[in-house]
């Protein structure tokens, strides 16, 4: 993984000084409240409901074993022994002092981390796949990219203030696994008919209050230009995105208000005079940067291994853990791993300081000491030999983190929600508890089989609901909590937004709610269809009319 | 004691701000920029009467782009001299000024006026006063303008900030050495650092 030069570290130890005098000015009330918030977002520090939340930047995911027990270590020391790992792919400590902050970026500044543009009105963490540099079905890897462009987005003078948050993609594989379509620009590499690494430019995907996916703006991109073309749409963004209603301030607004040609017209207008600027990527950088990426120095193995394949014969744990936490490979003899951070009823995507600690010596033995946070909120390591696969799963299942719920109904994604975040509308962690504890039974979970499911506590989509297969949302009414429900939402190359199957319900019903979609999907199902494959061919009417059947059923 | 920070230090404001008066008017809002999309956006624009009744004072003025373009023959003289400094607002097109302008360079000073710390128009119009439409001369950031906002003006091709009344200049001038190494290439370095750098 990318190791710091003495640039980027003395960028983030500016950062820390800066930080801490912005920090210093506010409490001496030289700030006031309104002036400090922008400056405290853009370092990742939320105002919660009862404490401050402090989100720490994970560049694309990538962690180091040194990284986690620094992370595992100031949770301890500043907040309660946890953390929650983000759909942005980034660490939340929930119960920070404001006051600690400056002392936690300065121990971040130690292992080459920081919070930097972790929200706020400005560029973010970059996301990407996380099984970067291994999938067998990848055809780049974005890594170095990511980097460069975390960089050049690190502090960039000209969208320090844009008119909203600005969330970028990046992926190299045939199947989409970073939501490139949900983000205001998604970057998809691609090997051009020449052979040559180019980019396919999205733009204009979001979730949150007006859910859209993004539309193709430009086919081919050579790499070289990855830089100047994103500042052409972020200038055109920046000029002319709304900023009188923050509901209508994302640049998917801009670009579903102008069309998608116009809006192309302008970016492109304005990249003729920023292509060949001093931005554009050189060789010499992209080398630079991709040999921190370069392929671990796996060994020569065979592509089986014999203690493995016994294990899994005597042992229907382990191989139930194998079928859903293992994932295939591109080196022979080798395997990526997820650590479930959805144990059933317990929140989603987080991790105790403990944990953390396991998961950094798992990876220092069996993983060349890095490891991934995913977006859908769980860790991963990516290069472990099959032969070691056992063992990772002994020690990960002792402390608690080999549930084998990956893709399936409980790995459940889901934001913080109301129980801490100040803008939710609903809590969201109870219910996902309750809905993993309802479907507590491992048999009956393998036989429901593939399904995302994701849960957001407002309309400002942490949890990605709509692209859900099943989705859940929390809404006020009249003050009380309630959810409402879509089914049909997909991440991937054929993304969709869910629909909505009408009016919402209560906490305690929801569980119930899951139960009878899945009846129907029971049901109705051919051998070989996922839960979202039959929603898609038989349609939203036949999972309406059961679940508000049987509501009715109850009520009278 | 002035405000105004210039090329990296305090020195005393030589202009002086014309400002139209107000008419007891409801203000007109304009839209954002050169795309008419959106009815309202909250920015004020000044209505032909404010024009007509502004008094420009002689000495250094910084006019408001709407009033010298409504007496530009009468103070063509004026900026000749080098005494009209021109005033532009954030939501006014960057690229309209430039079309109405023989020679942006005519001008001594420009400055633009942020309405909100969190208007970050301000860092695109700087810096294509000075990448595309090649300004040279004094280029200010007036309005809200705070320190933090000072490293990200420079970068993007201010050289003076009048920092807002309330607060400490001196002070502010310590946010224009934040950070010494930027990664990207901006207005003020305009490579980026592995250009720069043997990295």
């Amino acid at each position: 993984m990318y190791k710091y030069d003495a640039i980027d570290q003395q960028i983030v130890n500016e950062r820390v000084a800066q930080y801490r005098d912005q920090t210093n000015r506010y409490l001496a009330g030289e700030l006031s409240e309104e002036e400090f918030r922008p400056l405290r977002l853009q370092n990742g520090l939320y105002i919660q409901r009862h404490a401050p939340m402090l989100r720490i930047a994970v560049p694309y995911g990538m962690l180091s074993s040194k990284q986690l027990r620094k992370l595992a270590a100031i949770a301890k020391r500043y907040d309660k022994g946890y953390g929650h790992f983000s759909t942005r792919q980034n660490l939340q400590l929930n119960w920070p002092k404001l006051e600690d902050v400056p002392e936690i970026l300065a121990e971040l500044a130690t292992v080459e981390m920081h919070a930097i543009q972790t929200s706020g009105n400005c560029i973010r963490n970059i996301t990407t796949d996380q099984f970067a540099g291994v999938a067998p079905d990848e055809v780049i890897d974005p890594r170095a990219m990511a980097e460069i462009m975390r960089q050049w987005s690190t502090f960039h003078p000209e969208f320090a203030l844009l008119p909203r948050k600005f969330k970028i993609a990046v992926s190299g594989t045939k199947q989409d696994r970073a939501i490139v379509q949900a983000h205001d620009i998604g970057m998809e590499f691609y090997k051009d008919d020449q052979g040559e690494m180019a980019i396919r430019v999205w733009v204009g995907g979001g979730l949150g209050r007006t859910p859209i996916l993004g539309t193709v703006i430009r086919e081919h991109l050579e790499w070289q230009h990855a830089l100047t073309y994103c500042d052409a749409i972020i200038r055109v963004y920046n000029l002319h995105g709304r900023r009188d209603n923050a509901y209508k301030a994302r640049i998917k607004i801009l670009v579903k208000a102008l069309g998608i040609d116009e809006f192309r017209k302008q970016v492109e207008a304005e990249w003729a005079y920023l292509k060949d600027s001093p931005n554009t990527i050189t060789e010499t950088e992209l080398a630079r940067v991709g040999q921190h990426f370069e392929t671990m120095p796996y060994e020569n193995l065979p592509a089986h291994d014999a203690s493995f394949d016994a294990a899994i014969v005597s042992n229907p744990a382990f191989a139930a853990w194998v079928k859903r936490c293992v994932h295939p490979h591109r080196q022979a003899g080798y395997r990526a791993v997820t650590i479930s951070l959805k144990p059933h009823g317990h929140p989603p995507g987080d991790v105790t300081s403990e944990q953390m600690d396991v998961v950094a010596d798992l990876a220092d033995a069996y993983s060349f000491g890095e490891l991934r946070a995913s977006h859908e909120q769980n860790l991963i390591l990516a290069d472990v030999k099959l032969s070691d696969l056992f063992a990772v799963w002994e020690k990960a299942r002792a402390a608690g983190l080999a549930t084998p719920n990956i893709g399936l109904l409980t790995d459940i994604i889901c934001c913080p929600g109301g129980d801490f975040c100040s803008l939710a509308n609903a809590k969201s962690i109870p219910i996902a508890e309750a809905i993993q504890m309802q479907f507590d039974n491992l048999d009956y979970l393998h036989d429901i089989g593939e399904l995302e499911l994701n849960i957001s506590g407002c309309m400002n989509a942490c949890g990605h609901h709509h692209i859900g297969h099943i989705g859940i949302l929390g809404v006020d009414k009249d003050g009380s909590e309630w959810y409402q429900v879509t089914i049909g939402g997909k991440q991937g190359n054929d993304a969709s937004i869910g629909t909505v199957i009408g009016p919402s319900f209560s906490a305690d019903e929801m569980p119930g709610v899951v139960q009878r979609l899945i009846e129907v999907y029971i049901q109705e199902r051919t051998p070989e269809e996922r839960f979202i494959d039959t929603v898609r061919r038989i349609g939203v009417a036949p999972f309406k009319a059961h679940v508000y059947a049987s509501k009715e059923t109850s009520n009278v | 004691m002035s405000n105004l920070i210039k090329d990296n230090a305090i020195v005393a404001d030589e202009w002086t701000r014309v400002v139209p008066p107000s008419l007891g008017e409801e203000a007109v809002r304009k839209q954002a920029g050169k795309v008419v999309l959106f009815k309202l956006t909250g920015e004020e624009t000044f209505t032909a009467e404010q024009i007509a009744a502004t008094q420009i004072p002689a000495g250094k003025v910084l006019v408001p782009f709407t009033v010298w373009l409504a007496n530009k023959d009468a103070l063509a003289d004026r900026v000749n001299q080098g005494e009209v400094g021109l005033l532009i607002a954030t939501h006014e097109a960057i690229e309209d000024v430039i079309a109405a302008v023989t020679d942006i360079n005519a001008f001594a000073l420009v400055a633009v006026y942020v309405e909100r710390f969190a208007d970050g128009r301000i860092f695109s119009i700087g810096n294509l006063l000075r990448t595309r439409y090649g300004f040279k001369n004094e280029l200010r950031a007036i309005g809200d303008v705070l320190r933090d906002q000072l490293f990200f003006l420079k970068r993007s091709g201010f050289n003076s900030y009048l920092i807002r009344a309330d607060r400490n200049a001196q002070e502010a001038l310590q946010s224009l050495k934040d950070f010494s190494e930027p990664y990207q290439g901006a207005v003020d370095i305009n490579q980026p650092a592995w250009r720069r750098v043997n990295r």
